[in-house]
């Protein structure tokens, strides 16, 4: 199915034209003060913000593992009825696979650990928990993300490799330095997120 | 990317599968064993090491030709057919295309046979196995062409392709391939479109696929038509027009009168003049349709260089119809014991 079909465009431009039509008329009858994007970054609680760097960090990273898997795992055993021998070697880009999906799973739990109990006094207090809540939303986008492609690239290549590796044995151990380097892109999502994660939280501890 | 992405939930395993299947082709090795048998028993046993294994051992002991046509056959079938009854929309569609080119091919040879007086119960087992539908044997019924449809195509896949071609003109022998030829036109028409509407690395490869078989049919008309009583404009309705000679080689190739100006159409363009190049009927040369064929294997290797497409499925069918073709050549060399032509198959891989 081609991403840009009749029903996508139709939809798409149904749902511009009501937003174009929202806005100006907000913006014809003195109302356009209305549309305030600082009043709704501020008047979201910052638990909201860091439950969804929670929700983000997991399952997106889990989405790209899976994509990755099946995959793969399917390639394998259809290149395995034919050439038996590349079942077990193959299971190796699995694993990295299942990597990108641990590395989901870290963060969730270390931005999880962020979220505390809040008790605002002062303005810098309030401060602080929301620049937490922001700081661990982003923690969880990045990992989440970059583990999402991460695992659709491991996907692509792994399974060329073991169709490869089924006409050519030599091509699997060449296949997986390219697979090396697909992993490494996930593993810089944990990096930036452990990075922008440490030391931010909602709340007292 | 979502196609490469989403490709492997439906397909994967069989796309492994066919590249298990073409693995087993027989290669050049293979058939340097093959071209060195002295006999029929002997092709059996070299046979017998490649992928085909025991498939001739329980056939009864002299062994012709036909049997083993009919066994290779049955083989590649068998495995087209597995492949077909695993698959899901839009891979079992494309599958479901392939097979109208049999079909088309069963019908007309169940039409030539019946006015050559043969029976349905003769002509029947001689039909392509991939291109069975229901009531086959009551095409013989039929007298025009407009009957045939009423009564008997117009529940097959095919109707659609018939528009073209319902007279009320009696069925007889130039009828007949004038039919075969609208058919083939109408239906390689709708598979290019059809591939081209799916897009990705399968419109890509097998729309250059099917440009080619497009254009080597209108080559392969006009040769044949030469010396026919065929008028010009009845030739140029039976060119398909989703190949690279589309519009102005198809032009030129309806006025064409002899040999030498088809080679002239050819030499503009620079797929097809290599091979017009060093033909001819002399015992050490190559035939048109053997630099055709050479062409198109080169072309189905090809598809399998990209994954995540359908491509490798229409190509592992036509590498396995050309292996058939080349083993019985080399079979019937040795079993007529006329060796001089023997070299003269495609080699594969």
């Amino acid at each position: 199915m081609k991403l840009l079909n009749k029903f996508t465009i139709g939809a798409g431009s149904v749902a511009l034209a009501l937003f174009i039509y929202a806005g100006l008329t907000y913006m014809f009858t003195g109302y356009g003060f209305r549309f305030d994007i600082g009043w709704l970054l501020t008047s979201l609680n910052p638990y909201m913000w860091a439950g969804l760097g929670v929700a983000a960090a997991v399952s997106l990273s889990v989405l790209g593992a899976a994509i990755g898997i099946y995959s793969i795992g399917s390639s394998i055993l259809g290149g395995g009825v034919k050439a038996p021998r590349i079942r077990t070697k193959n299971l190796v880009s699995i694993v990295f696979c299942e990597a990108a999906a641990i590395y989901g799973i870290i963060m969730s739990v270390v931005i999880s650990n962020g979220i505390n109990n809040q008790s605002i006094t002062t303005k810098e207090t309030l401060m602080s928990d929301y620049r937490g809540g922001y700081r661990l939303f982003g923690a969880g986008l990045t990992v989440g993300w970059s583990n999402l492609f991460c695992g659709i690239a491991l996907g692509v290549v792994g399974s060329g490799a073991a169709l490869a590796d089924a006409q050519n044995p030599t091509l699997f151990v060449k296949i997986l330095i390219v697979e090396i380097f697909a992993s490494a892109i996930g593993l810089f999502g944990l990096i930036v997120s452990i990075l922008i994660s440490s030391g931010s939280k909602v709340g007292k501890s | 990317m979502f196609l490469d992405v989403l490709f492997n939930i439906d397909n994967g395993y069989l796309e492994g599968l066919v590249r298990g299947f073409k693995s087993g082709i027989l290669k050049n090795q293979d058939y340097i064993n093959l071209v060195q048998c002295e006999t029929l028993e002997d092709l059996k046993l070299h046979l017998q090491t490649t992928d085909y294994g025991n498939f001739l051992a329980n056939e009864p002991s002299p062994l012709t030709v036909s049997v083993i046509d009919d066994k290779i056959r049955e083989k590649y079938v068998l495995e087209f057919q597995h492949l077909r009854n695993h698959a899901v929309k839009p891979l079992s569609k494309f599958l479901d295309y392939i097979t109208y080119s049999y079909m088309i091919d069963n019908i007309v040879l169940l039409i030539t046979g019946h006015l050559h007086q043969r029976s349905v119960q003769e002509l029947l087992p001689k039909c392509h196995p991939l291109g069975m539908f229901e009531q086959m044997g009551a095409i013989t019924v039929a007298d025009t062409s407009a009957s045939l449809y009423n009564a008997i195509l117009i529940d097959t896949p095919l109707a659609p392709y018939f528009i073209d071609c319902i007279s009320e003109h009696d069925l007889d022998e130039l009828n007949i391939e004038i039919m075969r030829n609208t058919l083939y036109k109408a239906y390689i028409e709708d598979f290019y479109n059809f591939c081209k509407e799916l897009g990705g690395p399968t419109g890509e490869v097998m729309c250059e696929l099917l440009a080619f078989e497009a254009d080597r049919r209108a080559f392969m008309i006009t040769i044949n038509s030469l010396g026919v009583d065929l008028p010009k404009d009845e030739r140029s309705k039976l060119y398909p027009r989703c190949g690279k000679l589309y519009p102005d080689g198809l032009n030129q190739l309806s006025k064409a009168e002899e040999y030498d100006q088809v080679k002239m159409i050819a030499e503009s363009y620079a797929d097809y003049r290599p091979l017009f190049e060093n033909v001819g009927t002399n015992p050490g040369d190559k035939t048109i349709e053997d630099k055709f064929f050479e062409q198109e294997v080169k072309m189905n290797l090809n598809a399998f260089m990209r994954q995540f497409g359908f491509g490798v499925f229409y190509s592992f069918l036509k590498l396995k119809e050309q292996e058939n073709r080349n083993i019985i050549w080399i079979a019937e060399c040795v079993a007529q014991k006329h060796r001089t032509r023997i070299d003269n198959y495609i080699p594969i891989m």
